[in-house]
Parts: C-alpha cells; sequence; structure tokens
C-alpha cells in the first residue's frame, strides 16, 4: 500500500478524526530509515494502549511498531492475551483469531500474500505472549519453522499468564510461585530460542526491551531475515509487573537485573550462515549509500 | 468505478474464467465415471483456488491428496500438508484473512478437533469451503460413516449443506463458493457428504468442460477489510471489547452474532437459485413422505421403490442445506402428510429433531430408522418403520429383529 492510500480527501479532512488526520500528515509509513527516534516527534503506529501504568510490554509495542522496516506493507498476526488488548489501536492490519493460532494463521496469511501479490514485499510478522507462543501455540509455533515459513515471530516473554491474573506457564522460572503452581513451578524454563534454532529458525534473540535501540536493531534484523530467507524469532522480556509485584515506575530495572551477563535474558543472538550473509549485503549496501552520499555534500 | 471483468480471460493453465451462470447452467456437460474423491478434485480443477491446506484422515485423506497433485500441475496457487486440523483451519483462516479462495477437507474426529476455528471462521466472515467427509467420532475407534458430526456444525455460524450423490457434490463445490463469496453472506461452507459411501464409491457424473473455471475471489467486495495493507488500516477502538463489562460491549457481540445468522438466512435466495430449492421433493402429496438428508434420501428413494410394488405410496423431501434451514419449505412440504419418517445415519436423530421443532403436530414424526458406527441402511428398515407406523404386519428379515 502506498502512502496515498490513505490520504483523506479535502471534503471529508475536518470530520476525520484527529488521530487519523496525524496518521496521514504525521505518520512514518514509506519513511525508509524509520526507527525508534521517530517516537515522540511523528505520529507513532500505536495509539493509546488499555495496559497497565508502565507496563513493560508498551514499551515493546512502542518500539516494535517505530521498527518495522515496512509497516506500509506488513500485517501483524496476534493471539489471546494482553497484547490482544492493544491491537485494536494499532495502524496496520492485524489479525486475532484464536488463542494460540497464530503461527497457523501466519503460515496461511504469507502464503495467501505470496500467492496474491507475487512480485510485491509483504511482511507478516506474528507478536504474541509466552503462553500462546510455548504453551497452547507451541506445536504451531514449530511446525511454522520446521516448514521454513517466511514470517518473524515475537513473543513476550513475561514468564507467566498476564491476562488471566498470573498463572504459571512454560516460560516461568523454575520455583516461582504462582497460581496453578502452588509449591512453586516443578521445572525449568522451556529453552525455546535454543528450540528455535534447531528447529530451523535463521535469526534467534533473547534479550529484554530496556534499550529501544536494540529493539529496533533486532526487529529489523528480523523482519528483513524472514522477508528474505526463512523464519526468525525474538524473545523479548517484558515483565509483568504487576504479578511479579513491582511498582509502575519498576519495569526498567527489573529488565536491567534481568540482562546482566549471568541472568537468564542476558543478550544472546544467533545469526545462520545465509543470514550472516544477507546482513553483510545489506550493511555493504548502506555503507556504500553513506559513502555515496558524503562525497555529494562536499 | 466498475472493475474490469475477467470474463472471457485465461488463467495460467489456459482454463476461461467464464461466467459461473454459463459454465454451471449452460456449458455442455460431459459424463464420467469417477468415485467421489476424484469428482472432488475434478470440481477444484475448475474453482481457481488459491490456498488449499491438507491433512490426513480417513475418509477425506484421497481427495485431499489428489487436490495436491492439481496443485503440482498448476491449478492451485499454494498448497501444503498442515500438523493438525486445529492448525489446518487456523491456516485457512489466514489464507483467508489475507484475502485468498481457500479450500480444505476434513471428517470426524478432524471435524471436532477443529471445531473452535468455525465459529472465528464464521464471525471472521471468511468464505473458507470445508469439505466434511462424515465419519464417526466416537471412542472406541471408528473410521465408518456417521453423520454425528453435522449436528456440531450446524451451530457454528456457518452455511452447512448435506449433499446426496457425487453429481451434488461436483455441482455444489462450485456454486457454493457463489452464494457463500456474495457480499451480504460472506460466510463459510462445510459441504457435508457420508463418508465413504459418496467418497469412495464410483458413479457417473456429468461435468463441466475442464477449459472453463470460476472467476477468482474478488476480497475486495467483502463486507470486512481484507488483511493485506491495501486499504487504510482503521484503529477499531480505544478499549476493546473484551475488556468491558458494559451494555455497549454486549450488545456490539450480540449484534454481530445476530448479524452472522442474518448473514447465513440471506444466503436463501441466492441459494435457492442455484441449488434449484433448499429442499426437492417427490410426490409430497403422499400421506406418507421420507424426509431427510444425504445418502439416507438415497435408501429412502429404494425403500420408496420397494413399497410401490407393494402398492403404497409414498413421497420424499429430500433437505439439501441445513444452514439455512428450509423451514417453510419443509412445512408446506408436510402440511398433508400424516406420517413423516426420517431416517438418519446417526445415534442421536439431529435431523428428526430439527423437522419436530419445524412442524405442526410433530407427533407426526417418525424419528426413524437411525444406524450408527458404520452400519449400512437397507431399504428394507425403512419400509418396516413405515409399516409399523401404519399398523401393517411385515415379513422382512429386519422386521423378525
Amino acid at each position: 500500500m502506498s502512502k496515498e492510500r490513505i490520504t483523506i480527501s479535502p471534503d471529508l479532512y475536518d470530520i476525520m478524526p484527529a488521530d487519523y488526520q496525524d496518521l496521514v500528515s504525521k505518520a512514518t509509513y514509506g519513511k525508509e530509515d524509520r526507527g525508534w527516534k521517530d517516537i515522540g516527534t511523528s505520529k507513532e503506529l500505536i495509539e493509546q494502549h488499555s495496559l497497565c501504568a508502565g507496563c513493560p510490554e508498551s514499551m515493546a509495542f512502542r518500539y516494535i511498531l517505530a521498527s518495522l522496516p515496512n509497516p506500509e506493507d506488513t500485517v501483524m498476526v496476534g493471539s489471546t492475551g494482553c497484547t490482544s488488548l492493544v491491537f485494536p489501536m494499532v495502524a496496520v492490519h492485524n489479525i486475532h483469531s484464536l488463542f494460540g493460532n497464530q503461527n497457523a494463521i501466519a503460515s496461511g496469511l504469507k502464503r495467501a500474500l505470496s500467492v496474491r501479490f507475487p512480485d510485491r514485499i509483504k511482511d507478516v510478522v506474528v507478536l504474541a505472549g509466552d503462553g500462546a507462543t510455548v504453551d497452547i501455540g507451541l506445536d504451531m509455533t514449530l511446525q511454522a519453522w520446521f516448514r521454513q515459513e517466511k514470517f518473524t515471530t515475537i513473543c513476550f516473554d513475561n514468564e507467566l499468564y498476564a491476562n488471566t491474573g498470573g498463572q504459571e506457564s512454560g516460560l516461568m522460572q523454575k520455583g516461582f510461585v504462582a497460581k496453578m503452581a502452588p509449591v512453586g513451578k516443578l521445572f525449568d524454563k522451556v529453552r525455546l530460542p535454543e528450540i528455535a534454532r534447531e528447529s530451523g529458525c535463521h535469526y534467534v534473540v533473547n534479550c529484554t526491551v530496556s534499550k529501544p535501540s536494540l529493539v529496533e536493531k533486532v526487529v529489523r534484523n528480523a523482519v528483513l531475515i524472514a522477508r528474505e530467507i526463512g523464519p526468525t524469532y525474538l524473545q523479548l522480556y517484558t515483565p509483568c509487573i504487576l504479578e511479579i509485584g513491582k511498582n509502575s515506575m519498576e519495569g526498567l530495572q527489573e529488565m536491567r537485573d534481568s540482562e546482566k551477563p549471568a541472568e537468564r535474558f542476558a543478550f544472546k543472538e544467533y545469526i545462520s550462515e545465509p543470514a550472516k550473509q544477507l546482513l553483510a549485503e545489506r550493511d555493504a549496501k548502506a555503507k556504500e549509500k553513506k559513502a555515496a552520499a558524503k562525497q555529494l555534500v562536499s | 468505478m466498475e472493475p474490469i471483468s475477467v470474463i472471457g480471460t485465461k488463467n495460467k493453465k489456459g482454463q476461461v474464467f467464464t461466467d459461473p451462470r454459463v459454465m454451471m447452467r449452460d456449458a455442455p456437460r460431459t459424463p464420467s465415471f469417477y468415485t467421489g474423491s476424484e469428482v472432488i478434485k475434478e470440481a477444484i480443477r475448475r474453482a481457481s483456488i488459491d490456498v488449499m491446506i491438507a491433512y490426513p484422515i480417513t475418509p477425506q485423506s484421497e481427495a485431499a491428496a489428489l487436490i495436491g497433485e492439481l496443485f503440482a500441475e498448476g491449478y492451485i496457487g499454494d498448497y501444503f500438508r498442515g500438523e493438525s486440523e486445529f492448525a489446518v483451519m487456523s491456516q485457512c483462516a489466514g489464507a483467508a484473512f489475507g484475502g485468498a479462495r481457500v479450500f480444505t477437507t476434513t471428517a470426524g474426529p478432524g471435524t471436532m478437533r477443529a471445531m473452535e476455528n468455525f465459529p472465528m471462521w464464521a464471525g471472521a466472515r471468511l468464505p473458507i469451503q470445508c469439505i466434511v467427509t462424515c465419519r464417526g467420532i466416537n471412542s472406541p475407534l471408528s473410521i465408518q460413516p456417521d453423520t454425528i458430526e453435522i449436528s456440531y456444525l450446524m451451530q457454528t455460524g456457518m452455511l452447512v449443506w448435506h449433499a446426496e450423490t457425487a453429481q451434488d457434490f461436483y455441482d455444489w463445490i462450485l456454486m457454493g463458493y457463489m452464494v457463500s463469496e456474495e457480499p451480504e453472506v460472506h460466510l463459510p461452507l462445510a459441504l457435508c457428504c457420508d463418508g465413504f459411501f459418496v467418497t469412495h464409491t464410483k458413479d457417473v457424473v456429468d461435468l463441466t468442460p475442464t477449459d472453463m473455471c470460476l472467476p477468482p475471489y474478488d476480497p475486495y467486495r467483502s463486507p470486512v477489510p481484507c488483511m493485506d495493507m491495501e486499504c487504510p488500516p482503521v484503529r477499531m477502538m480505544r478499549d476493546p471489547f473484551i475488556m468491558k463489562s458494559n451494555y455497549i460491549s454486549y450488545a456490539t457481540h450480540a449484534s454481530w452474532q445476530q448479524e452472522v445468522w442474518a448473514a447465513a438466512e440471506r444466503s436463501r435466495k441466492h441459494t435457492i437459485a442455484w441449488l434449484n430449492g433448499l429442499i426437492e421433493t417427490e410426490n409430497s402429496d403422499a400421506d406418507i413422505l421420507i424426509v431427510t438428508s444425504g445418502t439416507a434420501v438415497s435408501q429412502g428413494r429404494e425403500a420408496i421403490r420397494l413399497l410401490a410394488d407393494e402398492g403404497i405410496r409414498v413421497g420424499l423431501v429430500k433437505i439439501k442445506t441445513l444452514r439455512p434451514w428450509p423451514e417453510e419449505e419443509i412445512r408446506e412440504a408436510t402440511k398433508h402428510a400424516t406420517h413423516i419418517i426420517v431416517p438418519e445415519f446417526n445415534v442421536i436423530g439431529w435431523m428428526a429433531k430439527e423437522i419436530k421443532a419445524t412442524i405442526p403436530r410433530s407427533e407426526r414424526v417418525v424419528a426413524g430408522p437411525r444406524v450408527c458406527g458404520g452400519m449400512t441402511m437397507p431399504p428394507e428398515i425403512i419400509v418396516e418403520e413405515i409399516k409399523r407406523a401404519l399398523g401393517i404386519r411385515s415379513t422382512t428379515l429386519a422386521a423378525r429383529g
């Protein structure tokens, strides 16, 4: 979709919601170097959200949406949970259908878009919680990777079922006492990043969303690699401050504490050989472009 | 602006996109001797399908695999095997959300595993077509014909049609897309048949020409936006209704459910035009009527022949669509009947219950004979049921029990 498609007829401009006027005049659709730095100066693709005050997931949403390389041709797939409370306010097409089937939906969607638009780029990005990705939807998460479906899977890992009130999930830490884990969780946090690598993902990252520049980098890499090569997976720590007993302003510190070298969200990145080559080519092109621009200026 | 018509142009296989009315009603037909599974393949060859997703389960596996051959030949946009029926139906949904014409097949336990998807399809207004080759769903395991799964499908908001023969199947697959893709309908269709009896037997079916196919699906005629980022995204609401415990939230959900069922009702006029009515009748002025759907109709026809030999006149009402339910038609067709016999291939007798809830003086309904678990229904047991209802002593083997 080109940006012209969302131009408002001059006759109707004044009756359109201010939110939509801003989207047309100040959004970053079509801007090649869009990124987290646009937040605060351009109209964001996410409007207000109904998450808890200070929820790190709301930060993650802002960074991811600001970092999508091609939002005007990106369709997102969500699942049931806290993310499904945000998607209705997101200005890219997004699908909610059932709980846990997000990677199956994305498989069908990506294939349909490839059949219908064989000569165009249409990115598909899945964004779901850890219950949806690792528990109820694990089968479909893995099978999409086995099949080498060309889309990005992002898991908001808050280590529990937040939306239903803090029950045990597969990504919860061992020993954590929660609803449905009354004596503490009895088994280890599922090692999905490793499983993702073994299942055929070409790019896997495990990190927190404490640094917007890092989120931008990994989202751009993941979308590009999924578009050109095959499945990619990002597991992002978005702690549920409510359920781990923190205050609204403590989310950032919780993430910083959890990304220290020995901690479970220390930055880990896996890049397959073909993906490394793709990123190197992209970086070389960017360097060339920069040099040419510099020459033009001088 | 009128879209440019593709009618008369060719697809990559050289088939001509043909006005469906011309293709289905006027074009010459070639009698062909095929199994039901092969008939599904031949219909799909002519249906301009973008995406088909397959999964093995008896008795639909053969049809699902044959459509893979069509993909290899270049007739289908994309095709793959999913990992379970739940996943397959979600993959179908994803493809339909993305604006594709989608086809799939399932059966029995597969229908049950996929069930969560069906009301979602209807609520999301996805005009997917799913062939359901009915089989037992009970434990102990059974792969044999049994129509109990249809009773679940009837409450999902989908259109549900029940084919009697392979010819029905062939025509209704193609016509089904025309009905379910109407903008005022835009609902999924469960096109059911009795497994094995229809899928694995050979029959003569009149096929339309191979070089004609349906025009492609136009997702921009959908009453809900196609999720392809080709139209401006809308921020739907500030707080999703799921979060709200208030009247507006309830009213929104309630009105959408009502709209889905209203859309199924609006399919009536299109279905009547394509299928030549929601029911088909023979001698409906007779005192005794057999009223049913699927292959029970075929067995009913045989029973009518046997009874005619004995001088007992029996009429027939074949119900073609279960959703929408032909309420008025059934009431009208049965208004003079004193005995309404409802043979069924399931243990609960869902068809008899539906008919009883539809007609005045429901004591006229004889809820049987019923067979299940894969048992066949010899016409003699229908004859026996009718004779018993009439108080005639019977000498058939079945009567001795």
